[in-house]
C-alpha cells in the first residue's frame, strides 16, 4: 500500500491541474447556457401571465381607456362598477353557481358510480366482465361530437333537454370511461389481504367495499376527483347542445354564460364588463390552484403517467 | 367469497352501465344509422337517403376546408407544444448544470413549473374569450395596443384569413405547454441521474445530452404526449366557436368539423347530414389511431 502512494499523487496533482483548466471554461459555459436559460423561461412566463394581468386591468378601466392603446396603464380608478354590471345584469355569478352546483353533483355522482363499477370490474370474475370493461374504454377513443345528434334526441326524448338532472347524468356518463379505466387499474394494485379479513370478520361486499376498499384506494381517488371536477368545469359542447333554446339562459353553466357575454359585449360595446365576468371566472381559479396546486398537477397528469 | 357474488356484482354495475349505454354507447350507434337518414328538425319524419349524406358531404367545400383545417392543426400543434415543452423541461429538469457532483434543476424550476401549469386549469371557453380580446384588431387589442405603441400594425389577427387559424393555434399552444412540461419533467425525473452524470464526465455539451440521452429515454411520454396533442386536434370546438371571427370565419377560414357538426344539428336541425360528418370525423378519429400506432412503434430502451 505504501508503494502505491507516491506516483498515485503525482498523477493527481496533474489531472488536478489539467481539470482546474477544463473547470473553468466548463463553469462559463454552464453560466453562459444558464442565463440564456433564464432569460427563456422568464419570457414564457411573462408570455403566460401578461393576458391574465391584462385582463384583470381592463376590468377596472372604463371603454375610452380600454380603446387608447396603452395595455398595461394602470386604471384611472379602481372602481368595482364593471364588477357589478357583470354580477348583476351579465348574471356571472348565477352562472358560476350553476356551475357549482351541476359540477358538485355530477363529480359526486361519477366517483360513486365510476368507483364501484371499477372495483367489480377489477376483483371479480364473473361472466361479461371483460366485455363490460371494454365497452367502458372504448369509450376513451372517440369524439363527443360523434354521439352529438342522437345524445340530443335521446334528451329530447326524455324530456331532459334544459334540466340539471340532465345535464348531471349526461356528464357522469361522459366521465366515466377515463374514471373507470384509471380506478380498474388502481384497484387491481391494491392487496388482496385486508379485503380478505373484513370478510372473514364478516362484513358484506358492500360493507367491504365502503369501509375498507374506499379509505384504501384514496390516493387515486383523490387524483380522479380532481380530474373530473376541472374536465367538467371547463366542460362547453355538452352545456352547450344540451341547454338552450326558450328559457334555457336561466340554468346556463359559466363557461356557456362567458360565451354569451362576450357575444353581447360586442352589440352592448361594455367591454369593462366583459374583462369583469372574465375577471371574476378566473380569481377562484387561481385561489384553488394555489391552495392545491400539487394535487391538482398530479390529477391532471394522472392519465399519462403511470 | 361465492356466497352472494352476483347480486352484488349486478347490484354494482346496474346504475353505471345504464347511464352508459343510454347516453354514450346508444348515441355512438344511432349516429351510424342516423347518417343514412334524411331528417329535418325532430318532429319531422325521417326518410331513407341511403348514401345521399356522404355524396353531399364529398361535394361540400366546408366539409373538406373542415378536413384541411385538422390536418394543419396535426401537423402544428402537437409539433410547436412539444418542442417548446421539451425546450423547457430539459432547462428546468437539467439546466442547473451540476454542483456537489450533482445534477441540478435550474434555480427557481418550481416557481415556472407552477406558472407554466397555470392555463391548464383554465376553461378552453374562458381563455377563447380572453385571447379574442388580446388578438383585438384595434388598439383595445393587447398585442395590437403594443403594437401600435412601437408603430407597428395594426395586425389582423383572426380577421385575415390566412392569419386566424394559426392565431387561434398560438393559443392552443399557450394552452398546452404548461402541461407537456410537468408531464415530461416527470419523465425526466425517472431518468437515472448516473447516466447524466456519466455523460457530462465524458464531457457531453448539453445539446448532445439533450438528443443522446434525454430524448431517447423519454420516448415512451413524447408518444404519450403526440396522442393527446392529435385527439385535442379533431376538437378544437370550443376555441373556435367563441374566438374566431364569425364562428369558424371569416369565411369558414378557421371551421372544424365538431363546430360544423354542430351548426347543422342544432342551428339548421339537419341531423342526418350532421350524423353523416360525425361518421366522417370517426373515421378520420381512427386512421389517425392506426397511423399513430404505426409511425411512433420504435424501440424503447428498458432501464
Amino acid at each position: 500500500m505504501a508503494t502505491g502512494v507516491e506516483p498515485r499523487h503525482a498523477a493527481t496533482r496533474v489531472e488536478r491541474r489539467a481539470e482546474a483548466g477544463a473547470k473553468k471554461s466548463k463553469r462559463s459555459e454552464v453560466s453562459f447556457f444558464n442565463s440564456l436559460a433564464h432569460i427563456a423561461l422568464a419570457v414564457w412566463a411573462i408570455v403566460v401571465i401578461a393576458p391574465l394581468v391584462w385582463t384583470v386591468l381592463a376590468s377596472f378601466k372604463s371603454n375610452t381607456e380600454i380603446f387608447i392603446g396603452s395595455p398595461f396603464a394602470l386604471p384611472k380608478s379602481f372602481g368595482f362598477d364593471a364588477f357589478g354590471r357583470a354580477w348583476s345584469k351579465a348574471h356571472v355569478g348565477r352562472y358560476f353557481l350553476n356551475s357549482v352546483w351541476v359540477v358538485a353533483c355530477s363529480t359526486a355522482g361519477t366517483m360513486l358510480l365510476g368507483s364501484m363499477a371499477a372495483y367489480v370490474l377489477a376483483r371479480f370474475k364473473f361472466v361479461g366482465n371483460r366485455i363490460i370493461y371494454f365497452m367502458f374504454v372504448t369509450g376513451l377513443a372517440f369524439p363527443v361530437f360523434l354521439a352529438l345528434v342522437p345524445l340530443y334526441l335521446v334528451m329530447y326524448n326524455l324530456g331532459l333537454l334544459n334540466t340539471f338532472t340532465g345535464l348531471i347524468l349526461v356528464y357522469i356518463a361522459y366521465s366515466l370511461p377515463f374514471t373507470v379505466f384509471f380506478l380498474t387499474a388502481f384497484f387491481k394494485t391494491l392487496p388482496n389481504s385486508v379485503a380478505e379479513a373484513a370478510t372473514i370478520d364478516g362484513a358484506s361486499h358492500t360493507r367491504t367495499f365502503f369501509s375498507v376498499m374506499v379509505p384504501m384506494a384514496k390516493p387515486g381517488l383523490v387524483s380522479i376527483t380532481i380530474f373530473n371536477i376541472i374536465g367538467q368545469w371547463n366542460q362547453y359542447i355538452l352545456p352547450v347542445t344540451l341547454m338552450q333554446g326558450a328559457g334555457g339562459d336561466s340554468k346556463y353553466v359559466l363557461t356557456q354564460g362567458i360565451a354569451r357575454i362576450s357575444t353581447a359585449a360586442g352589440y352592448e360595446a361594455d367591454w369593462a364588463a366583459l374583462f369583469a365576468a372574465l375577471t371574476l371566472s378566473i380569481l377562484p381559479m387561481i385561489v384553488v390552484y394555489a391552495f392545491f396546486q400539487r394535487h391538482i398537477q398530479r390529477g391532471l397528469t394522472a392519465g399519462a403517467v403511470k | 367469497m361465492r356466497r352472494g357474488k352476483y347480486p352484488f356484482v349486478i347490484g354494482f354495475l346496474i346504475a353505471p352501465v345504464t347511464l352508459y349505454v343510454v347516453f354514450v354507447i346508444y348515441p355512438y350507434i344511432q349516429t351510424f344509422y342516423l347518417a343514412t337518414r334524411n331528417w329535418r328538425g325532430v318532429s319531422a319524419q325521417s326518410t331513407p337517403a341511403g348514401m345521399d349524406n356522404f355524396v353531399r358531404l364529398f361535394h361540400d367545400e366546408v366539409f373538406w376546408k373542415a378536413v384541411k383545417h385538422h390536418g394543419i392543426l396535426l401537423l402544428v400543434m402537437p409539433l410547436v407544444t412539444i418542442v417548446i415543452a421539451l425546450f423547457f423541461a430539459f432547462l428546468l429538469n437539467v439546466g442547473g448544470g451540476t454542483r456537489g457532483g450533482e445534477l441540478r434543476g435550474i434555480w427557481g424550476s418550481k416557481v415556472y413549473r407552477v406558472v407554466f401549469f397555470f392555463p391548464q386549469i383554465l376553461a378552453v371557453v374562458i381563455i377563447g374569450v380572453i385571447f379574442g380580446r388580446v388578438f383585438s384588431p384595434d388598439d383595445s387589442g393587447l398585442l395590437n395596443g403594443v403594437l401600435g405603441a412601437v408603430g407597428v400594425g395594426p395586425v389582423l389577427f383572426l380577421a385575415d384569413p390566412n392569419l386566424a387559424l394559426y392565431s387561434i393555434i398560438g393559443v392552443l399552444v399557450w394552452q398546452a405547454v404548461g402541461f407537456y412540461v410537468v408531464l415530461f419533467s416527470a419523465g425526466m425525473a425517472s431518468i437515472p441521474k448516473d447516466i447524466y452524470e456519466a455523460a457530462l464526465l465524458d464531457g457531453a455539451s448539453a445539446t448532445s445530452m439533450f438528443f443522446k440521452v434525454t430524448l431517447p429515454l423519454l420516448w415512451d411520454t413524447v408518444q404519450v404526449a403526440w396522442v393527446y396533442l392529435g385527439i385535442a386536434a379533431f376538437d378544437a370546438f370550443a376555441i373556435v366557436q367563441v374566438m374566431s371571427v364569425d364562428q369558424g370565419g371569416p369565411d369558414k377560414a378557421t371551421t372544424v368539423l365538431g363546430l360544423e357538426i354542430y351548426r347543422n344539428a342544432i342551428t339548421y336541425s339537419q341531423f342526418g347530414y350532421a350524423s353523416a360528418m360525425g361518421v366522417a370525423l370517426f373515421f378520420l378519429t381512427i386512421t389517425f389511431a392506426a397511423l399513430t400506432l404505426r409511425v411512433t412503434r420504435r424501440e424503447t430502451i428498458e432501464l
